[in-house]
């Protein structure tokens, strides 16, 4: 796994890191901070097409649901299931054991569209 | 958004939260902690121990005058003859058509002087109804605007209050409230709450919020207790099942539908406004009930508006006011205004969630109550 700094990142706070074809994809600590405790993750099905954009899974804190849109278009190979005990998770570890879920790559020249750490850390200041 | 953050009002405690980190929230023209540490932990600080949350955006009105009990009896639904001086009730101020514009706690301080406190959000709306209906014998005022308050809430509320005011030797009985003035500056004390726990409540003048909230936070330490933001508030207040203003109640929902009648008092002698229909409703039947229900399969948190079925029911047979995953009983909880028919402790009931259906069922109030 890579640090968040070689993450890629999409305006509405997901983070996706990308080792060869597959992305692995959860939400950035800004946005698990803004959100406070995580109550419910709603995953999506595995093998489920996605477009970038598409919004396939919802992270729930006590106050609000919030959407999660896919940053990349492509398939869900693999869910976070540890969530479904375990919520918090996005809270304490959102770059890492809070990981959402993970992704078959469709078209690499998307990722490029994606923010750098730099730049998402412009986008939230 | 910055222009609108602009004209929120804050609480004299403002910087104190700020230094603790609070996330601060817009709430009702307020900004509020939403939490300190997070809205679970300091729901489990309450449970277990004590919390203390800043309510100093509550309305307190003051109203005196030689007639000023059958006053507040024509426009307010419980009986206020029934409160000793020292003592607060439970009441709510209805419109004509006997909907809900607000609920509150009012106190006898004096034979002929009393005390309201209003929800933050319809501090202004209850104020303009009172002066509206007001009459020469009545005086009015409101006295919010200078003051703070804090709510000192859970099992060790009371020893809480105990060490931070070694001083004052007798405390206020549920419902009760007095007048402290000895060493610390003029302090209400009331032992009422929002959380289903055991509590205090304490009004001052903002001058001295910043010495009372440090003395507080600090005797609260070796307790264990935690500074509590709006965010448990809300959790606390469901699993109890005391309704929320804007929620559970509205405009349109009367008291007798929210399953309020024991503080709707219809032998006084005084006719309160929206009385007459709910005369009606009590002789041709409610229509509609507000419900706590559970959900026993693993679910998303309920919220409002969420729609609720009956098996073999084709129709929504009601929809939740208020929901929240339960920290306590870890399940899904909330509160519904459902069809009457349907309205009797243990109906099996689903709640839709993003299209999906959780299988639950109706129950009685409260949804959690304290051991000791």
């Amino acid at each position: 796994m890579s640090s968040p700094d070689q993450y890629k990142y999409s305006e509405s706070h997901e983070w996706i890191d990308i080792e060869g074809t597959i992305g692995t994809v959860g939400i950035t600590d800004h946005a698990q901070n803004e959100l406070s405790d995580v109550v419910y993750v709603e995953l999506p099905e595995i093998g489920k097409e996605v477009a970038a954009g598409d919004a396939i899974a919802v992270v729930e804190s006590v106050k609000a649901a919030s959407d999660i849109y896919a940053p990349v278009s492509g398939k869900v190979t693999e869910v976070n299931d540890t969530l479904g005990d375990d919520p918090a998770l996005v809270n304490t570890g959102a770059f890492t054991e809070g990981w959402l879920f993970k992704i078959e790559v469709s078209n690499a020249d998307e990722a490029k569209k994606l923010l750098s750490a730099d730049a998402y850390k412009k986008h939230i200041s | 958004m910055l222009a609108k953050k602009a004209t929120l009002k804050t609480s004299p405690l403002h910087d104190s939260h700020k230094k603790l980190e609070a996330k601060m929230v817009p709430f009702s023209g307020w900004e509020m902690p939403l939490h300190y540490q997070g809205i679970i932990p300091e729901h489990k600080a309450v449970r277990e121990s004590v919390g203390v949350f800043d309510i100093s955006h509550m309305g307190v009105f003051e109203v005196s005058g030689t007639k000023s009990e059958s006053w507040i009896n024509a426009l307010l639904t419980n009986d206020i003859r029934s409160a000793a001086v020292g003592e607060g009730q439970y009441t709510l101020m209805l419109n004509e058509n006997g909907g809900v514009i607000d609920d509150l706690i009012i106190y006898r301080v004096e034979d002929q002087r009393f005390l309201m406190v209003v929800n933050a959000a319809k501090t202004q709306e209850d104020w303009d109804w009172l002066v509206e209906h007001k009459n020469e014998a009545v005086e009015l005022s409101n006295i919010g605007g200078n003051m703070a308050a804090l709510a000192i809430q859970g099992p060790k509320s009371r020893a809480l209050i105990e060490k931070a005011f070694p001083q004052q030797s007798i405390l206020p009985t549920r419902n009760k409230i007095f007048f402290w003035d000895e060493s610390i500056p003029p302090l209400w004390i009331s032992r009422t709450g929002y959380t289903g726990e055991d509590g205090f409540e304490l009004f001052f003048m903002e001058e001295h919020s910043q010495d009372l909230w440090d003395l507080v936070l600090k005797r609260m330490e070796p307790l264990g207790g935690l500074p509590a933001g709006l965010g448990s508030r809300d959790t606390l207040r469901l699993e109890a099942c005391l309704p929320l203003n804007g929620n559970d109640l509205a405009p349109d929902i009367s008291p007798l539908e929210a399953g309020l009648s024991r503080f709707v008092s219809f032998d006084k002698p005084e006719k309160f406004i929206g009385s007459s229909i709910l005369r009606e409703q009590l002789e041709s039947g409610k229509q509609r009930m507000l419900m706590p229900f559970v959900i026993s399969e693993k679910c998303p948190p309920p919220r409002k508006d969420y729609e609720l079925f009956v098996k073999g029911h084709g129709k929504p047979i009601g929809k939740a006011t208020s929901g929240a995953l339960s920290p306590t009983l870890g399940k899904g909880i909330g509160l519904a205004l459902v069809q009457n028919t349907f309205a009797k402790p243990d109906q099996a009931i689903e709640i839709e969630i993003r299209g999906k259906r959780y299988k639950g069922h109706l129950t009685k109030k409260p949804l959690y109550r304290k051991t000791s």
